[in-house]
């Protein structure tokens, strides 16, 4: 209701026909425009399984226009045809071809299916614990002692320094499934139980998804964000992200002499119920059910994704989270103006 | 219409012409007839009911894909609430399937199988009608949940955890109030409906044939209702299992599927997928069967390659049972488990190929009349070799990574339920009819009916597909505008629409016609199976006498006795 119609739309299906290559400005979603093994293996399999079905299509579909044009029924005809009831040999004919082609689908898929599953992870390769929540994503480092959320960074994996990611997935609550097309098909995270993938992407930039198993009221929302740095941003992610917030801040909270300062922010932050949800390193704020906020700024979105993070939406954020994202287990916590306008500048200083 | 054959001494030398068995004048008062259909035990009435039924909840869950469908035309749309919106597609899916998919399948084989194998009536006609009405109770409680629980507020206690209810998501520590309880209840009451008619149609099926009628010489519908009936007595019974335990866990502290208690969630798939899988083919199978017995007659041909029609049903049958995890394959099963099912379910291609060839075989060679019931079952044929097709591309479980849970698999399954089963149920509508009211339906109208539906279906279903492809997850209520899914969900939306236009038309068909339609007659499509020797409606006993048959068409027989049936088969 709110926005024009792209024109992008109809690119993006014409890609399709052409098997797409990276034709987007914005980032795609396309199963096509793989830029990982995983989803280029599978890519390349879609491709001949889709060969081969047009084969079939095309060849059932002239047999039955040309039977239904052949074999009409002419004006002032009364007779009846000649009555068959069926042949052993034709029969056996449509019987084994079907049985020789799905041997062979059956073996193209196999051949990806064990190679991208039971793929051996190097010892360079850099570990994530996905966690999924309703409805965000939790992401550690263990290698790092990394905690951050929503969106995950990982290395770029090109040829001279193959880096994968290794990601082991599981759930808080109930099942999520982690897609990014462009790096790999989706896996489920579930309650009590681990799961695992591989990705190893081998160009850098934004990569974007979200999660594809209905989860609850904003299933919908709970989008996804992959940036693979260079080698070297991600070192300075990595080292930025370790930094306990105590360190970064200090110079950052103002003088307690403004009206409105990031100092009594904190206080007011850790005063309210927000620190049993939310964590900020090197506080008091210790929670676990929300986002770790350590670096919240350090994010583009707030919300899984759902809005920019601008010191605007922040705010409103804060003041109710339904603006965003209606049915989010965030509550509006009635904080005054004042307090609001206080955490705000408070949580703008986590950088 | 075809030539109406008076006189033919199978159905008891009963006149033949339209016949209400009760003179207009005689008809009594008002609530004498509601008192008729409510007590009747009659398999020709109960099946009228169960269709009935049926067509009044197609168009409710019609209402609701619209409503979705309005939602996702554009992004952030902001036509329902995230949660009304999850509500619509939950219940949207629960209908269909299972107050619309099951009772209209059901409704046909009460209605056809005593008359196509000459019998007076089912085996257990009592049980027929509680089967009947447990499952209107069913309908009618998933339908109050929109009013029950928390009352009129918003949209009540319908439920919202999509149709194949995955837990925890059911749980109590998730789902609080009485949304899953709706559900649940419901299905248990439908799931018992639904194993009565299936008991009910095996002993008619194979204890109720009249004489002369072999198992071989079965018409192909009875034959696959039976195969029907076999699977969801052996599928249905899971899902009701399910449903008791997930109770228990609600409301007796049970934790079969509780996460937070030790359960499993990948259990409650397993239960739910191995009724899922086979009830795909609970719902497709009475659409071939339908299929078998309309393509014959409009092509004028026998149907080619009975016996392996006949096998190929069976095989589709036992297959089915052993498919269930290729809805599971990102629920991180071994790379075996994943290889053996996609095995296991590429294997179904080859007796529903067998299938599709032995149609287009019977085809060739005929005289194709191209009337209403014969035009839908040609574009069902084509629309069925379709979705065979991505059915394939989504059982290779690497690609099936990427399409599980994504708008290619939502436009699959509707090509299945809507290309297939919803197309051959209008076809079985326009052949049977006339046999269930003495009328025919209007054929102009038909034909408009048939070509806004195919137009509509190809619009919104081959569309649907791309979104999927191109990343987009099923069950969202918005999504971002970056994404390049705007357009496409458009178009999608707008053949809905026709879709839509379609429907009413033929509602206004079923209608019009039943007072003003063209008298039907006995036998109005010039047809072979035993249905047709007795008047348009029956009598309430069938038969004046039992039929006796030597082949599998008597009436061709009686038509041609220069040239019986029995030599050939």
């Amino acid at each position: 209701m709110k926005s024009r119609v792209p024109l992008r739309d109809l690119v993006a299906a014409a890609g399709i026909l052409n098997s797409c290559a990276a034709w987007a400005a914005t980032p795609s979603t396309s199963t096509f425009s793989h830029i990982s093994t995983p989803a280029g293996e599978v890519n390349d399999l879609s491709l001949f399984v889709l060969t081969i079905s047009a084969g079939i299509f095309l060849g059932v579909s002239v047999l039955l226009v040309y039977a239904l044009f052949r074999y009409r029924a002419r004006p002032g005809d009364t007779t009846e045809p000649p009555q068959v009831f069926g042949s052993v040999q034709i029969e056996l004919a449509w019987t084994i071809i079907p049985i020789l082609i799905i041997v062979m689908l059956f073996l193209g898929t196999a051949r990806v299916l064990f190679s991208v599953q039971d793929a051996h992870k190097p010892a360079s390769a850099v570990d994530v614990t996905v966690v999924g929540h309703q409805f965000w994503w939790e992401f550690h480092y263990p290698q790092y002692n990394v905690v951050t959320a929503n969106e995950l960074h990982v290395p770029v994996s090109s040829g001279t320094s193959s880096r994968p990611t290794f990601m082991k997935l599981t759930s808080a609550d109930v099942i999520h499934s982690f897609w990014v097309p462009q790096l790999a098909g989706k896996t489920d995270l579930l309650p009590n139980r681990v799961n695992e993938m591989w990705i190893d992407p081998q160009s850098t930039g934004l990569y974007v998804g979200q999660c594809a198993q209905f989860c609850g009221t904003q299933h919908a929302k709970m989008l996804l964000r992959v940036y693979v740095d260079s080698p070297e941003e991600f070192q300075q992610w990595i080292a930025q992200q370790q930094k306990a917030q105590a360190e970064i801040a200090a110079d950052a909270r103002g003088a307690a002499s403004t009206s409105i300062n990031a100092h009594d922010g904190q206080v007011v932050f850790e005063q309210q119920a927000c620190i049993n949800c939310h964590t900020v390193a090197g506080t008091v704020a210790n929670g676990r059910f929300g986002p770790d906020l350590t670096h919240l700024m350090s994010r583009a979105t707030l919300a899984a994704g759902a809005t920019p993070n601008t010191p605007e939406n922040l705010r409103a954020w804060i003041d109710d989270p339904n603006i965003f994202k209606p049915g989010s287990l965030m509550p509006a916590m009635h904080l005054t103006g004042r307090q609001n306008d206080q955490i705000t500048a408070y949580l703008l200083t986590l950088k | 219409m075809g030539t109406d054959t008076p006189g033919i001494p199978i159905g008891g030398g009963i006149e033949t012409g339209l016949d209400r068995t009760r003179p207009h004048g005689a008809r009594g008062t008002y609530l004498e007839l509601v008192h008729s259909w409510v007590v009747t035990v009659d398999h020709k009435k109960l099946g009228i009911l169960y269709i009935s039924y049926a067509l009044i909840f197609l168009l409710v869950a019609g209402v609701e894909a619209l409503m979705i469908r309005i939602q996702l035309s554009v992004p952030h749309n902001t036509f329902v609430s995230a949660a009304s919106f999850n509500r619509l597609f939950t219940m949207h899916g629960t209908t269909m399937v299972f107050l619309v998919g099951m009772p209209i399948l059901f409704g046909f084989g009460n209605y056809l199988i005593p008359l196509m194998i000459g019998a007076r009536d089912m085996a257990f006609p009592r049980l027929n009608a509680f089967s009947f009405w447990i499952s209107a109770f069913a309908g009618i409680l998933l339908y109050y949940s929109f009013i029950g629980g928390v009352g009129l507020a918003g949209t009540g206690s319908a439920p919202d955890v999509a149709w194949f209810a995955y837990a925890p998501l059911t749980e109590r520590a998730f789902s609080p109030g009485h949304t899953v309880d709706y559900w649940a209840v419901a299905l248990i009451a439908s799931g018992i409906g639904s194993i009565g008619t299936a008991i009910n149609i095996l002993a008619t099926v194979f204890c109720m044939r009249c004489k002369g009628m072999t198992l071989m010489r079965i018409p192909l519908l009875p034959w696959l209702y039976a195969v029907v009936s076999f699977l969801v007595l052996v599928a249905v019974s899971p899902l009701t299992a399910a449903q008791a335990m997930l109770m228990i866990d609600r409301y007796l502290g049970g934790h079969f599927f509780d996460t937070q208690a030790g359960g499993s969630a990948i259990l409650w798939a397993h239960f739910f997928w191995i009724f899922g899988h086979p009830e795909v083919y609970v719902l497709v199978l009475p659409a071939f069967a339908f299929a078998n017995e309309i393509i014959p007659v409009f092509s004028r041909k026998a149907i080619f390659g009975y016996s392996a029609m006949v096998a190929a049903s069976v095989a589709i049958a036992f297959i089915s049972l052993s498919v269930w995890a290729h809805h599971m394959f990102t629920i991180g099963m071994t790379s075996f488990g994943n290889a053996f099912f996609t095995l296991s379910t590429m294997l179904v291609s080859i007796p529903t190929g067998i299938k599709t060839f032995n149609w287009l075989a019977t085809i060739w060679g005929g005289k194709i009349r191209f009337e209403t019931p014969m035009l839908f079952s040609i574009a069902f044929i084509f629309q069925f070799v379709i979705s065979g097709l991505t059915g394939i591309m989504l059982s290779i479980s690497a690609w099936n990574w990427q399409t599980h849970n994504s708008y290619f698999v939502v436009a699959h399954f509707h090509y299945v339920l809507v290309g297939a089963i919803v197309f051959m149920i209008f076809a079985a509508l326009y052949y049977w009819y006339p046999k269930m009211t003495g009328r025919m339906l209007d054929e102009r109208l038909g034909k408009w009916h048939f070509w806004l539906m195919v137009i509509g279906f190809h619009v919104t279903f081959d569309v649907m597909h791309i979104p999927g492809l191109l990343g987009m997850p099923r069950q969202i209520y918005t999504y971002e505008a970056d994404r390049g899914w705007g357009t496409l969900n458009m178009i999608v939306s707008a053949g809905g629409f026709i879709q839509g236009i379609a429907i009413l038309i033929f509602v206004y068909n079923l209608a019009h016609s039943y007072f003003r339609g063209e008298t039907a007659g006995a036998d109005p499509w010039d047809a072979w199976t035993l249905e047709w020797s007795i008047p348009s409606p029956p009598p309430p006993y069938n038969f004046g006498i039992d039929p006796v048959v030597s082949s599998r068409r008597p009436l061709w027989d009686l038509k041609h006795p220069e040239d019986q049936d029995a030599p050939y088969e």
